[in-house]
């Protein structure tokens, strides 16, 4: 399996492109320390993409990272704040424990129930949303509850990044590694590719779609812990929207959302895209509200690029034809 | 290739008595079927004899109501496909079921991929493997294709690396051929002699005669989910098997025939198309059911496509009502009288998520709405009117057509499309998987559609059926018009042989 596609390289060069024309306008942002802070800005979105890569891989979608983020963030904030005490790297194992134990619900409603899954994760949002609430009576979690190792361990230097670029670059040697080259990750692209066809092979389409749920749910409990202390807050709508940029780091990134194809390059290249246009555009002058826009527009251009030709191939029925 | 009359216990695999219901038909009952080493066994039905029931049987998908499962000499439950996978059971389809954008050498080893000594997917071993593989059978493809990149005859190549990569000691060839040129099938000839020579036992499934003769060495009969018959190739022949599969009478349960027709409204005259029909022409009458018959892949909806603009041809006029045309749209067609109804009532036709009212009315809103608004009394008052006329049964107008029984969805279907007011209705497969009360029903107003001066093209796989039906018959074959055969005359072997090729039927 070759790392990059084509796709991936034209990918690329969009990203070339984009930071060339910001180059023209404010060459100061193209230098390596602004690019690795944008890095370092866009490292949790690299990290939900790539969770949520391997759910859209399955031929599903999981609207409830972002919900799932604030639940597990919630949580590691108060335990931070009622017993200070506790390791930092205990909470870290605690987040992804609880992450991926909220993604295995949505996965066994998936697999068991047969639900729809944009349903499922739908209520899922709803319902940890609801949680977070119930379980902080609606009250924020400040910075000065937290301890210090709590909030500084984002912010270490290690090597010359911060933990959180290193988060990110972890992960995604994870995921290349766990869908390059294991037996699991094969079979994300097998179940989105050809469901039926997973079938007869023996691949159990389910429980490979439980996988999906349950790895994207463990991601999102990281970066709950990655945002709570970075920004040093928990509340009960941090992140709310967010798992719709998520979504949209795929799509740019070229992961098909009809499942069975996409690359980790492509979905790191996607974030990062927003990530510059996030991050340029306050510096280059234009209002913040084109943000938006250009980055729909983003999304729609790399949904056109995608769109494979979806002409109808003839049958070859006639004898007198099959020597073409 | 003589073989002597097989002994039961040689078989790798056997189906003893095997019994499998669905709510409301039994699709087998007490068949068997026997497979042997180093043999080809083929498995010969009309459609709904029951065969892909059984592929389906024997690859873990569905689980028997009754009989059992031997594998060398043990009864044996295949509880899963992987079960079956593991015993050595592979199956090769008509519309080959792999990884479209997955790699030539992952397809061949998905399930099995060799692993380096860290337990990750070893990428080059399995590249390397899957060459040796591709190299063996002759196969001039890359290990690293896309498999979507390949034509349909190398992906059966793909199927087939895989099933030798598994090891597989049964290999399941439903319609191997059915998408494959003239060329290519006596390439997988080849390789099936190979298969044979390295002692699989092959199950073969296919309506070509032809093939049946050429490769085979034991046949078993099926007929509506029963055993018809089983035996020695060497001791039969194509009229025999012919004669085992269509062997029952078709008549009494059809409506009678119309009497008379009216004029001519319609008339095909050379439809062509580069690669799925050739010089396809016919007249019809008002008041005539007129059937296509023929095998699957012999080009008759394709056909049915380009009279409805679907698709265009590239040569042929068709006149209909007195006007030449050669519609570029469905729209333009429906505008000229002619509608479709398609095969795949899920896919193509109603709109289940919709209530009934809506269904109907939709292909003529342009007659039910005034200045781009839409009158609901109009279309009630157009959904009232054709579900009488078909009596279809439903609760109220605005129930979704998911609600309803297939027969009764198809009834909705056909409304739809009369309700344009056509002169000619094309019906493509009209009764495919709907229970026999609602057969009879859609056969009985297809009678009277006829007799109130519509003419209908009728597209069917059923024998019975076609014949019931059909005041006239055109078979095709290969994309061509073989033969032309009146209601009155025609047997289930005149329409058999001459869709099969069979060369003394070609008469007609």
């Amino acid at each position: 399996m070759t790392l990059l596609t084509k796709r991936d390289a034209l990918l690329g060069c969009a990203l070339l492109a984009l930071l060339a024309l910001v180059y023209t306008r404010f060459p100061a942002f193209v230098s390596a320390k602004s690019l690795l802070g944008v890095f370092n800005d866009t490292s949790i979105l690299i990290i939900l993409a790539l969770g949520q890569m391997a759910v859209i891989l399955t031929r599903c979608i999981d609207l409830s990272m972002a919900a799932n983020l604030a639940l597990v963030g919630m949580c590691t904030a108060m335990v931070n704040a009622a017993f200070p005490g506790v390791p930092v790297p205990l909470l870290v194992v605690m987040a992804i424990i609880i992450g991926s134990l909220l993604g295995s619900i949505n996965g066994l409603l998936v697999w068991k129930l047969d639900i729809p899954p944009i349903v499922v994760t739908l209520g899922t949002l709803t319902i940890f949303r609801g949680l977070i609430f119930l379980l902080s009576n609606g009250q924020w979690v400040n910075a000065h509850e937290m301890s210090a190792e709590y909030k500084a361990l984002p912010r270490f230097d290690l090597i010359g990044l911060p933990v959180l670029s290193w988060a990110a670059i972890v992960i995604v040697a994870f995921m290349v590694v766990l869908l390059n080259r294991t037996a699991m990750g094969r079979a994300f692209y097998a179940v989105g590719g050809n469901p039926s066809a997973a079938i007869y092979t023996g691949i159990d389409v389910g429980r490979t779609r439980f996988n999906a749920f349950a790895l994207s749910g463990a991601v999102s409990g990281l970066a709950g812990y990655l945002w709570v202390s970075r920004y040093a807050v928990a509340y009960v709508d941090i992140a709310s929207g967010f798992e719709l940029d998520v979504i949209a780091a795929c799509v740019i990134g070229g992961i098909s959302i009809a499942g069975g194809m996409g690359s980790v390059a492509g979905a790191v290249m996607g974030a990062l895209f927003l990530g510059v246009i996030k991050n340029a555009l306050p510096v280059v002058n234009i209002s913040p509200f084109w943000q938006q826009a250009i980055s729909g527009a983003a999304i729609i251009i790399a949904v056109v690029f995608n769109a494979r030709s979806e002409r109808r191939v003839g049958r070859i029925i006639l004898k007198q034809a099959e020597s073409t | 290739m003589s073989k002597q009359h097989p002994q039961k216990q040689d078989a790798i695999l056997s189906l003893d008595a095997i019994i499998k219901d669905f709510p409301g038909v039994r699709a087998l009952s007490e068949v068997s079927l026997q497979l042997y080493p180093g043999s080809v066994t083929a498995l010969i039905g009309e459609n709904g004899a029951g065969k892909s029931t059984v592929v389906k049987i024997l690859t873990g998908i569905y689980q028997p109501d009754g009989g059992q499962i031997v594998i060398d000499g043990t009864p044996t439950r295949l509880a899963t496909p992987h079960r079956a996978a593991q015993l050595g059971i592979t199956a090769i389809h008509q519309e080959t079921v792999l990884f479209d954008d997955l790699s030539v050498a992952e397809n061949i080893f998905i399930g099995h991929a060799p692993k380096t000594r860290w337990g990750l997917v070893d990428w080059s071993a399995m590249n390397a493997n899957a060459q040796s593989l591709l190299d063996r059978i002759g196969a001039p493809i890359s290990p690293k294709a896309r498999l979507r990149d390949l034509g349909i005859a190398n992906k059966h190549l793909v199927a087939i690396a895989r099933a030798l990569s598994i090891d597989a000691r049964v290999v399941i060839m439903d319609e191997p051929t059915a998408a494959l040129s003239h060329k290519e099938i006596q390439e997988l000839y080849l390789l099936v002699e190979q298969l044979k020579a390295d002692g699989k036992a092959i199950l073969f499934i296919s309506h070509k005669f032809d093939e049946i003769f050429q490769i085979a060495d034991y046949f078993t009969v099926f007929r509506d989910g029963q055993p018809a018959g089983e035996g020695l190739i060497s001791d039969t022949n194509s009229s025999a098997l012919v004669e085992m599969m269509v062997g029952r009478s078709v008549d009494g349960v059809f409506p009678p025939r119309a009497n008379e027709l009216g004029e001519t409204i319609m008339r095909v005259e050379g439809y062509s198309h580069p690669t799925e029909f050739d010089d396809i022409s016919f007249s019809l009458k008002r008041g005539e059911i007129l059937g296509f018959y023929g095998l699957v892949g012999a080009g008759r909806s394709e056909c049915m496509h380009a009279l409805f603009g679907i698709t265009r041809p590239s040569a042929g006029t068709m006149v209909i009502n007195n006007k030449t045309v050669v519609p570029t749209s469905p729209a333009d067609a429906i505008a000229h009288g002619l509608v479709y109804v398609p095969e795949d009532r899920g896919g193509q036709g109603a709109i289940t998520a919709l209530p009934i009212v809506d269904n109907i009315a939709l292909a003529s809103l342009t007659s039910t709405s005034n200045k781009g608004f839409v009158k609901m009394a109009k279309e009630y008052a157009l959904a009232r009117e054709y579900t009488q006329r078909l009596e279809l049964k439903a609760a109220a107008l605005d129930q979704n057509v998911s609600e309803l029984s297939g027969g009764n969805q198809q009834k909705v279907v056909i409304a739809k499309w009369l309700a344009t007011r056509p002169a000619v209705i094309i019906l493509d497969e009209p009764t495919k998987g709907i229970d026999i009360g609602s057969k009879a029903a859609v056969h009985a107003f297809m009678r009277e559609l006829a007799a109130q001066g519509l003419a209908v093209i009728m597209v069917s796989s059923e024998i019975p059926e076609i014949i019931g039906m059909s005041d006239r018959i055109i078979v095709m074959r290969e994309g061509r018009r073989v033969a032309q055969v009146s209601g009155e005359v025609v047997t289930p072997e005149i329409l058999v042989k001459a869709a099969a090729g069979i060369d003394e039927a070609n008469a007609a």
